[in-house]
């Protein structure tokens, strides 16, 4: 090895400041500190307020839980007066409504977003989108009336050609009584179109230049541009809309029970009124006498929230899936 | 302006592309023909009476500083400038002995190929990718797909590289894999033409050396025209050079012609690196 001596800085280390550790008071005077304080209270407030959620719909359903056990989740059964509770009519009301309800909402609400996203001119989109999101803000007992007075009369004219023609299909069989599965299936896909379309053309719009461009280099059509490179480049945030959109139905309370009929029981006609869970607690909590009515009462709050925590999990196993060719930065 | 006496700019040109003494090869014929091209971004000119030849099967490479028009005009080639509102081309561009203008755009960006600056493989397998273009004709049936996508792939000098991760996601190779994925891509369709557009700008030496070894042997079976910042990289893979200064057509020239006696002083300047 050489002698060399590396020189040494004229202005010793020390000197500048370097070497000093700072203070915590000073972070904090600096901001950092704030920032970490502020942002970790509201990280943390989220899993606390979950958990003193579950831990109270755990401890106030006890009677309930231990009067049935797991039978509550199958039993159709709902008599408050002989104190026999069982789950299964509002959990299947629940989830068929929201599947319906999504089923009719996302070809209406995808349509809708490509054609503002895509084809409309960039003037009449803004002025749409505007009042869409502005449908996504009327409180939801305003879309059970439209349901109780325009949808159900309209109902009320279609539904008897549908039976004559499609009567044979058990879905669509049975007296028709106005409220019903599928009632409250069309107000709730009314009320989650607006987050899809809205959710939607943002990502849609935001797809960058470059893969139309690259699309359309190969001589692709405005349809295929759209459908074959927009589409499957977004469909990350599309089924984002989607989800919310679900969880949004599931939880649904005042729209769903102002058309749905809240009868407790299981049909297999969509035609046939039905109940969900999140309207018979919202009917029944304030009326509910003894402690094992209202157990039971806060047992569905569990049980929707066990519901709608599977949806999220299915959803994000989906996505998954879906995830082979992942757009990654 | 004086009308457009194509005869005379066809001559006019063949003098020079002949001017090479050196190869007694024969005269490349006409691939695309621009006569008075000026073109708009609404009111703002971009091009201004561009008279041009490229010849067929050979590289030419457009150069000129930032907001010259040369990108205008490649884009002009393939007819993207369409797809954005507001603008507007006058004169004539001629594919071979046919209007440009006459043909339907999505048939024309199957034999006008076209890559971009940046690599912008869609969010698929890297075999998807290149199968995309040749998805889009239902006459292609879906054996040939196969077979297509590798005759590609070995084109663009990828095939080595990726045979055996075709179904794995194209994002995950790197970004002159992805930019050669790109021109795989491109090639698929099987152009007349390829244009490029800055295929290097964001990629490292060694991935553009490999892209220019490229350029070399498609240009057997594809006419290209890049534009390119590159003046080394111009004069590495072009046969004719043409220089564009604010919307204009400088000179138009063989490559080594202008980088090594340009007849304009504003070539000279601008190679020369004096500004731009």
């Amino acid at each position: 090895m050489s002698n060399a001596v590396l020189a040494t800085p004229e202005v010793p280390f020390e000197s500048r400041g370097l070497d000093k550790k700072q203070t915590w008071w000073e972070r904090l005077r600096k901001g950092d500190e704030v920032v970490h304080l502020i942002t970790l209270a509201g990280g943390w407030s989220i899993l606390v307020i979950t958990g003193l959620l579950v831990q109270h719909l755990w401890v106030y359903s006890r009677l309930s839980r231990h009067a049935f056990g797991w039978h509550f989740l199958v039993d159709s059964t709902w008599d408050p007066v002989n104190g026999v509770f069982g789950a299964w009519p509002f959990v299947y009301g629940t989830v068929v409504t929201s599947l319906l309800a999504l089923t009719i909402a996302i070809p209406i609400g995808l349509g809708s977003a490509i054609f503002l996203a895509e084809l409309a001119p960039r003037k009449l989109s803004n002025a749409l989108t505007f009042l869409i999101e502005l449908l996504a803000a009327v409180p939801s007992v305003i879309y059970g009336l439209i349901g109780i007075f325009l949808l159900i009369p309209v109902l009320f004219n279609v539904v008897p050609y549908v039976q004559k023609y499609f009567g044979w299909i058990p879905i669509f069989n049975g007296t028709f009584y106005g409220v019903s599965y599928f009632s409250a299936s069309i107000v709730l896909a009314i009320m989650v179109v607006p987050f899809i379309i809205s959710i939607s053309r943002e990502v849609l719009i935001s797809v960058p230049v470059s893969q139309r461009e690259a699309m359309m280099a190969l001589g692709a059509t405005k349809w295929d541009v759209t459908w074959r490179a927009v589409v499957p480049y977004a469909r990350q945030g599309i089924m984002g809309s989607i989800f919310l959109s679900l969880a949004r139905a599931l939880g649904e309370t005042m729209a769903v029970t102002m058309v749905i009929g809240n009868v407790a029981q299981v049909s297999t006609s969509l035609m046939a009124p039905g109940y969900t869970i999140a309207a018979v607690i919202a009917n029944e909590f304030t009326e509910a006498t003894g402690d094992l009515y209202l157990h039971a009462l806060i047992e569905l709050g569990l049980v929707l929230f066990v519901v709608t925590m599977i949806f999220n999990a299915l959803a994000r196993l989906l996505m998954l899936t879906m995830k082979g060719h992942e757009v990654v930065g | 302006m004086k009308p457009f006496d194509l005869s005379q700019l066809s001559r006019a040109h063949e003098v020079r592309f002949a001017a090479d003494e050196s190869t007694d090869e024969k005269l490349p014929w006409p691939q695309f023909t621009v006569a008075a091209l000026n073109f708009f971004y609404g009111t703002h000119q971009a091009l201004k009476g561009i008279n041009l030849i490229v010849p067929n099967k050979r590289v030419m490479a457009f150069i000129g500083p930032s907001g010259c028009g040369k990108t205008t005009l490649l884009r002009t080639f393939n007819r993207m400038n369409e797809t954005i509102p507001g603008t507007r081309v006058e004169g004539s561009i001629r594919l071979g002995d046919k209007d440009l203008f006459s043909f339907p755009a999505t048939r024309l960006r199957r034999v006008v190929g076209m890559v971009f600056q940046k690599p912008s493989p869609f969010p698929k397998s890297i075999f998807d990718n290149v199968a995309y273009g040749l998805r889009l004709d239902p006459s292609i049936r879906r054996r040939e797909i196969a077979d297509k996508v590798e005759q590609s792939l070995r084109r663009a000098a990828l095939w080595d590289e990726v045979k055996d991760k075709l179904h794995q996601s194209a994002n995950g190779i790197s970004g002159g894999q992805q930019q050669r994925l790109c021109i795989a891509r491109a090639l698929a369709v099987e152009p007349e033409v390829l244009l490029l557009d800055e295929p290097c700008s964001a990629l490292d030496p060694i991935s553009t050396a490999k892209i220019e070894d490229l350029l070399f042997e498609i240009k057997n079976s594809c006419t290209i025209v890049i534009v390119t910042h590159n003046m080394l990289q111009a004069a590495r893979v072009a046969d004719y050079v043409g220089f564009f200064l604010n919307g204009e057509l400088i000179e138009l020239n063989r490559a080594k012609q202008i980088f090594q006696n340009p007849e304009m002083q504003q070539t000279q300047d601008y190679i020369t690196g004096r500004f731009g």
